[in-house]
């Protein structure tokens, strides 16, 4: 059934998003709060949570680089 | 609406088959070189106009090199390997938003075929860049730690768990290669696809503000590359604590 292949596309990148979101929420969040704690060292912690942010929405790109090779193959 | 995965293959020279992102990455290197030629013509003591605009960016980037490699010496090593990645992955980015990038083109059995796609929108040439940072990261271990030491990494057979604990690492330098070119490619492709839709849902001016976005996800994208490569080169000069 070639139908379904839509249903593993939404299915896959739903999942994908929703770790992604946790995680880039977490660390925003905990990045906002260390930044109001000692806002002197905002620059660096900026850095750290882009490069961490980066990370985590890097396994969102793989399930939707996944989901375009099974939508346009 | 029509989106092709891979670049697409414009003519063949001399056997070889040419895409168009080996256009374009052709088009950018040339910008690169001009834009620093010019920049570069005339340099004064005091700098203006467009050598002050370079000397800021270079400025800005080792600062970060030196911030992030935390030693003076480490960082003038690295900074042209860095510095390269970094305005190419950038200018690369960027181009993929001028107009004319994936609408200009010839039909070939019913789709069109552009005759640009920005560089990084293909896995060929951001797994190129992954590998040669990761055979980078490789030889800076190598040379900061010998052979012997760095190799122990990887090969340990000390005990069962040290053997297992390699073997992790072993896999996890491929992981490295394997995420840090799907990053980039998934990151750039997304935006591009993001575009097409939104002006196909909407032509005038809602596209607008997801031009700013991709111009912002693309300089992220650029500096996560590098930001990446430099903590991985770090952890991998780094003594191992036994």
């Amino acid at each position: 059934m070639p139908e379904l292949k839509f249903l593993a596309i939404g299915i896959a990148i739903g999942l994908a998003a929703i770790g992604a979101g946790f995680g880039i929420g977490k660390i925003v969040a905990q990045a906002i709060e260390s930044t109001g704690r000692n806002p002197e060292a905002h620059g660096k912690i900026f850095t750290m949570m882009i490069l961490g942010a980066a990370l985590t929405e890097a396994l969102a790109i793989y399930a939707l680089v996944l989901s375009l090779m099974i939508l346009f193959k | 609406m029509h989106v092709s995965i891979s670049a697409e293959h414009l003519f063949s020279l001399f056997g070889i088959p040419v895409s168009n992102t080996m256009l374009t990455a052709l088009v950018a290197s040339f910008l690169l070189v001009i834009f620093s030629y010019f920049a570069t013509r005339r340099m004064k003591k005091i700098p203006s106009g467009m050598q002050n605009f370079f000397e800021w960016g270079i400025e800005q980037l080792f600062q970060l090199v030196e911030n992030v490699m935390d030693d003076r010496k480490l960082a003038f090593r690295f900074f042209p390997l860095i510095a390269t990645f970094f305005f190419f992955i950038l200018v690369s980015n960027w181009m993929g938003l001028l107009p004319g990038f994936g609408s200009i083109g010839f039909y070939e059995h019913g789709a069109l075929v552009p005759y640009f796609r920005s560089a990084t929108a293909d896995l060929n040439t951001t797994l190129a860049f992954a590998m040669i940072s990761v055979i980078i990261i490789q030889i800076a271990g190598i040379a900061a730690l010998g052979f012997r030491h760095y190799g122990k990494k990887f090969f340990n057979f000390s005990s069962p768990i040290n053997f297992f604990v390699g073997l992790l690492e072993l896999i996890s330098e491929f992981a490295k290669i394997i995420s840090f070119s799907f990053r980039l490619f998934g990151a750039v492709l997304a935006g591009e696809i993001l575009l097409t839709v939104i002006t196909g849902l909407v032509p005038y001016v809602l596209p607008l503000p997801f031009m700013g976005l991709e111009l912002f996800i693309g300089a992220v994208q650029a500096l996560v590359f590098v930001l990446l490569t430099m903590v991985f080169l770090k952890i991998a000069m780094a003594a191992q604590e036994h």
